[in-house]
């Protein structure tokens, strides 16, 4: 009984710490957007929220930066969006086809084409990027959100794991699906996909914050200010601290950080209910 | 002509694996016809096959006049309930029994009126907002009988569909989906290895092993004549007591048995006797046999002995014999339930 407590207490212990050692970077980074310059530079970083919350936010997301001043954190915000939700949904559209076929269909060349698609996982984007690049200015989609998403959007981790899922869908549900009269692509529709909701959830999740987080791509592709997205703005905040005019703008900089969290956590929290949904209730 | 004909069907799986040798069925409208064989012998492929969800090797299937053998299993409006029911996880019961109807482009109202009726036929009319997962088995086998209904398929097919239900709600089932069948008129083929429920169910059995009819017809045909001794044995519980010997001056000999036999004469040839037709007599004139286990079962008590030449037989009767494990008995047996089968084919003599 006492062992037990114990035990528990200590689980417990080290979740606390976990927990603690996820949020207090983000606490402190919130808190410290909320003070003056002067105070951080003198006295570090701050534990409690200050009074300048409204004006460094207002300032970070209405100032027009870059060269030609003609965006604003807000704007990049919005081209940061646009990708990682493009990136995301095509991905997850495109693996789920792709695995579809490889699964269901059964044409001789199946496993060695899946197995081609998985050696593409050890391509990653940076050794293709010239290439990459070369094709999409060839295209004339340089400065462009299609740009921007096209070149990212198969996915051999996706395919992978919509593969495996539908490995595991009883073959009866196809056989039952088809003497009841749905063809391929009802099937997809009225089974596969109500059925992988957990799946495609999770993989949007990864594939959205994989998409927003692009750097080296978007830098080669976007010439023009109002294609920038927030990891490149984050780089031009940073900068700006080694050519300092006046004292480096810590605050702001934060408040920064803290907005450029947000579209990713809004994705985790809308997409959980259908996450945690399906690990709860588990279908037969 | 009849409704379902199998001619000449072969199936070999790709793996080389041949699970179905030459055989021809035919079926007539409304017919319940069961599959039944031990496990491996090819009902699940040849079921299989009339659903069109094995591609047939060799041979021809037809249904209503029309060659099956090309057409997808989507456009041969049969419906089929399988062994876990195949329930589809994500949809309501509603949706599970309206599903069909609707890929099928029947309209809204008709498909709720459909749905109401089956669910009140099959009385899981408050399991409707359901999910599968929330269903008992039994509950899950009657949503796979309705969906298989809802249609009002040319044939319903049933792979085993009580084999996950336990054993009282076995034999409830069975008599609602007879009752069903009588009811709608489907021509129906039941799958299973359990011969009470094939005897009980079917109109005509099919008796298969290996991949081979062994035996088509009636329950009863079946039981009193089968044509191998694979039927014989199959069918019937206890199973039947099978002596080796020989036929000589109309009298079959064996070691220490001998009955009239009114075949020619032939050595190698074994006596199939059920263990209902063994009484035990208190002449001793009889066959001398040794008890080594008795089961009672309340309405008959089977009585497993061994005869003087170390024969193993079998004894059931209805009369509650004072007999205990050790005692000597004395048994005869019924003349006129005698089958007399040859060693070397198996098949049952002909006069
Ligand atoms: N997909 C397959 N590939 C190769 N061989 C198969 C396949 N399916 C079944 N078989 C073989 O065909 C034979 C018949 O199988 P089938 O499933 O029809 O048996 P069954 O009579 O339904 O048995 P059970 O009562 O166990 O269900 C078996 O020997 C089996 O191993
Ligand atoms: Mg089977």
């Amino acid at each position: 009984m006492i062992i037990n407590r114990l035990t528990q207490m200590f689980a417990h212990f080290i979740l606390l710490l976990g927990v603690l050692l996820m949020v207090i970077p983000i606490w402190l980074a919130f808190t410290s957007s909320t003070h003056d310059n002067v105070t951080l530079i003198t006295e570090g970083m701050q534990w409690y929220p200050g009074p300048l919350f409204i004006e460094n936010y207002d300032e970070v997301l209405n100032e027009k930066g870059g060269f030609s001043e003609e965006i604003t954190a807000t704007g990049m915000l919005i081209n940061s969006f646009i990708m990682g939700l493009g990136i995301a949904t095509l991905k997850v559209i495109i693996s789920m086809m792709a695995a579809y076929s490889l699964v269901y269909f059964r044409f001789s060349l199946a496993t060695p084409i899946f197995w081609f698609i998985f050696i593409t996982l050890l391509v990653p984007l940076e050794v293709r990027i010239f290439p990459s690049y070369k094709i999409v200015s060839d295209m004339g989609l340089t400065n462009s959100y299609t740009g921007l998403v096209l070149p990212l959007v198969a996915s051999a981790t996706a395919v992978f794991f919509f593969r495996q899922f539908y490995k595991s869908v009883p073959d009866e549900l196809l056989e039952s699906a088809k003497l009841d009269g749905a063809n391929s692509w009802r099937f997809f529709i009225d089974f596969l996909v109500p059925l992988s909701k957990t799946m495609i959830a999770a993989m949007f999740i990864f594939m959205f914050v994989f998409g927003y987080s692009q750097y080296l791509w978007p830098l080669l592709m976007t010439t023009d200010e109002k294609y920038w997205t927030v990891v490149m703005g984050m780089k031009l905040i940073y900068v700006e601290l080694y050519e300092g005019v006046s004292l480096p703008r810590v605050g702001q900089r934060f408040a920064y950080i803290i907005l450029s969290i947000i579209p990713p956590v809004l994705i985790v929290v809308l997409l959980q209910r259908w996450f945690i949904k399906g690990l709860i209730q588990t279908e037969k | 002509m009849s409704f379902i004909n199998l001619k000449n069907v072969v199936k070999v799986y790709p793996d080389g694996t041949q699970a179905i040798f030459n055989s021809s069925l035919s079926i007539e409208k409304g017919e319940l016809v069961v599959f039944v064989g031990p496990s491996g012998c090819g009902k699940s492929t040849l079921l299989r096959m009339i659903a069109g969800l094995e591609d047939v090797t060799e041979g021809e299937i037809d249904l209503d006049g029309n060659r099956i053998n090309e057409i997808d299993p989507s456009e041969r409006d049969i419906a089929m309930v399988f062994q876990n029911y195949a329930l589809y996880p994500h949809m309501s019961v509603y949706n599970n029994i309206a599903y069909g109807l609707r890929s099928r482009g029947i309209k809204k109202l008709e498909i709720e009126a459909q749905v109401t009726n089956v669910s009140e036929l099959l009385q899981i009319g408050d399991l409707l907002s359901k999910k599968p997962g929330q269903l008992s088995g039994g509950q899950r086998q009657r949503v796979a009988m309705g969906r298989a209904i809802a249609r009002d398929p040319k044939v319903f097919l049933f792979d085993e569909p009580l084999s996950n239900l336990d054993a009282k709600l076995r034999v409830q089932v069975r008599l609602e989906i007879k009752k069903l069948q009588r009811k709608m008129g489907t021509t129906s083929i039941f799958v299973t290895h359990d011969q009470t429920e094939a005897m009980t169910l079917g109109d005509r059995l099919v008796v298969m092993n290996k991949g081979v009819m062994e035996q088509v017809g009636t329950p009863m045909e079946i039981y009193y004549h089968p044509k191998t001794k694979f039927v014989a044995e199959f069918i019937g519980t206890p199973s039947m007591n099978f002596i080796t010997g020989s036929i000589k001056d109309k009298t079959f000999k064996a070691s220490s048995f001998a009955v009239p036999a009114r075949y020619e004469d032939k050595d190698d040839v074994i006596l199939g006797v059920r263990p209902e037709d063994i009484s035990i007599t208190k002449a001793t004139t009889g066959v001398k046999c040794k008890v080594e286990l008795i089961e009672k079962l309340g309405s008959s008590t089977v009585i497993y002995c061994v005869d003087m030449k170390e024969n193993q037989l079998c004894v059931s009767t209805q009369s509650r014999a004072s007999v205990e494990v050790g005692d000597t008995i004395h048994i005869s047996t019924n003349n006129k339930a005698l089958h007399f089968f040859d060693r070397e084919t198996s098949k049952a003599l002909t006069k």
